[in-house]
């Protein structure tokens, strides 16, 4: 219960300010302009094609959305003073941070929802299946699952907004170049660095319309281990 | 009904609290005293749940922290010094959304509404946005917030600051409405609002509880000995003679006209008898005696500076 009243305040407070508005708008309207660009004017390409690449386009704002979605959740709360009414409220700090992650994903889920149009585009005018466009929404979804997470968990860590969106995203580059060095490093941080590839060998099989399961739990896994420290976090203030 | 055992609180290897213990009855309001830095707000911050005790205990009503921190947070309403609002929501959806993550049912909540608005006389402001109200009005709201899930202890952070004269009287009574039926543990740097407001007084000082009661037996208890003393006699014989005398600890001139001076003089006990009758024994004349009418600031800084002279 504790946890839906936190998700349903953030989500309100996204939908009734101007700035979950202005990164909705920002995220579609550059989302169609690479549709545009990079999926219909770019030549010639298979309908399949043309929805992987729009999927990649996705998955890249889907990251940028989540930090920029995330770095205020806890840190604002904090900087204003209202986090008192949540600490002294008889919810757990886990209820908290998984109210506050929902609120995120609840935005995230009406951004992805409203770029829906283009994958119709390419249904009704070309040849895909309807599988790989769910697989591939599924893909978005588990992205944006593992994203908000580590932005409230960067969040957690902050009074105001900025440093905890720049720690966000040095964290998620992290995850995501991460893998070069499973070039240059042995066994068994090779293997290790390999698998916590955040896009390249998790998000592309989601684009191509392929579900693996090993992917979903990557990202549950990720989700859960950030969702946690972000609990952690807000459970190590009361001893500070 | 609610107890404070022994609570000490460590910030590093600084005790920012050391082995408080207090009660607070139902029905009381509970005045917290000190200096900056006496450990008032840890104590408050403790009780309210933000902070986790180094030792100590403490319980309501039998609950304690150590064993259901979340039922304990039920019953306790904390407003700090700068209320926790929702800027964005209405007064009345606020209090709605508090009361839900108090652990109130959604019907429950609208029966408490009408009375938690009553008690703080926000019934005009309740479809009010919360940014758009006066510093008092907020100071209102954050009392409502506190009291909305009728918590059995409610915790008030200097509820009265920043508030102008008008918003003080109202405040006052909003803040004994608040104590029926339930306790009432504030802070306050006004030491004429805890004179007016409160039942009993703790006193801290650097983190130790010094004194406690209400406040006619801390002020007998620290002013009972403090007299202020009219002369007529030379002054600088007079302060000599009555730095001399057994039954004076400290006496000091506070002001003299011609061969009259007054002394704020402080008794070793209430040996005021003794010295006055020694006094016209010694040819001074005796213009005037009172006990130090200032009772609450002289408490004030006796409890709280009394190490710091030493």
């Amino acid at each position: 219960m504790h946890t839906l009243l936190v998700a349903r305040r953030d989500l309100a407070a996204y939908l009734h300010g101007y700035a979950g508005w202005v990164i909705v708008a920002a995220v579609l309207f550059v989302t169609g302009l690479l549709f545009q660009t990079r999926g219909l004017g770019a030549g010639p390409q298979l309908s399949h094609e043309v929805l992987e690449t729009f999927f990649e386009n996705c998955g890249g704002l889907v990251m940028i959305a989540g930090i920029l979605f995330t770095m205020r959740s806890l840190a604002e709360e904090r900087q204003l003073g209202t986090d008192v009414l949540l600490q002294t409220s008889p919810a757990t700090d886990a209820q908290v941070v998984v109210g506050k992650w929902l609120a995120a994903m609840g935005m995230m889920a009406l951004t992805l929802a409203l770029t829906l149009y283009m994958p119709a585009l390419i249904f009704v005018n070309g040849k895909v299946s309807l599988a790989h466009i769910a697989v591939g929404y599924t893909g978005l979804l588990s992205l944006a699952a593992a994203t908000t997470a580590i932005g409230i968990a960067a969040s957690s860590l902050f009074r105001t907004q900025l440093p905890a969106g720049i720690l966000g995203a040095v964290v998620l580059v992290t995850l995501l170049l991460g893998w070069l060095l499973s070039d240059v490093t042995d066994a068994p941080f090779k293997d290790v660095l390999a698998y916590a590839a955040f896009w390249d060998k998790h998000f592309t099989t989601f684009m191509e319309g392929r579900l693996h399961v090993r992917d979903l739990a990557y990202y549950a896994s990720v989700t859960f281990a950030f969702l946690l420290a972000a609990t952690k976090v807000l459970e190590g203030r009361r001893w500070q | 009904m609610i107890e404070v055992r022994n609570l000490t609180r460590y910030y590093g290897d600084f005790p920012a609290l050391k082995d408080a213990s207090f009660r607070v009855e139902e029905g009381q309001i509970v005045g917290l005293l000190g200096l900056n830095g006496a450990g008032k707000s840890t104590t408050l911050k403790i009780l309210a749940g933000l902070l986790m005790p180094s030792s100590g205990t403490v319980t309501i009503d039998g609950i304690d922290f150590e064993h259901d921190a979340l039922e304990l947070r039920r019953r306790i309403g904390y407003l700090p010094e700068d209320p926790p609002l929702y800027v964005d929501m209405r007064v009345a959806d606020f209090l709605r959304h508090i009361g839900r993550m108090k652990g109130l049912t959604a019907s429950e909540v609208e029966t408490r509404l009408p009375q938690v608005l009553r008690i703080a006389q926000l019934e005009a402001r309740a479809h009010q946005v919360i940014g758009t109200l006066s510093h008092g009005f907020r100071k209102r709201v954050g009392i409502a917030q506190a009291i909305i899930h009728d918590p059995r202890l409610v915790i008030l952070d200097e509820p009265i600051s920043g508030l102008d004269p008008v918003q003080i009287v109202e405040m006052r009574k909003v803040i004994r409405n608040l104590a029926r039926g339930r306790a009432v543990l504030l802070s306050s740097h006004i030491l004429s609002e805890v004179e007016q407001t409160c039942d009993w007084l703790v006193v801290l000082r650097d983190g130790e509880l010094v004194a406690q009661g209400t406040e006619a037996e801390l002020v007998h208890e620290v002013v009972a000995s403090r007299v202020r003393l009219t002369v007529r006699g030379a002054p600088s014989e007079v302060a000599a003679w009555l730095g001399a005398h057994a039954a004076v600890q400290t006496a000091s001139v506070e002001r003299t006209e011609g061969d009259i001076a007054t002394f704020l003089v402080e008794l070793t006990g209430d040996d005021r008898e003794r010295l006055v009758s020694d006094l016209i024994a010694k040819g001074y004349g005796l213009r005037g005696l009172e006990a130090a009418d200032d009772a609450l600031e002289e408490l004030f800084v006796g409890l709280t500076t009394r190490r710091a002279e030493a």
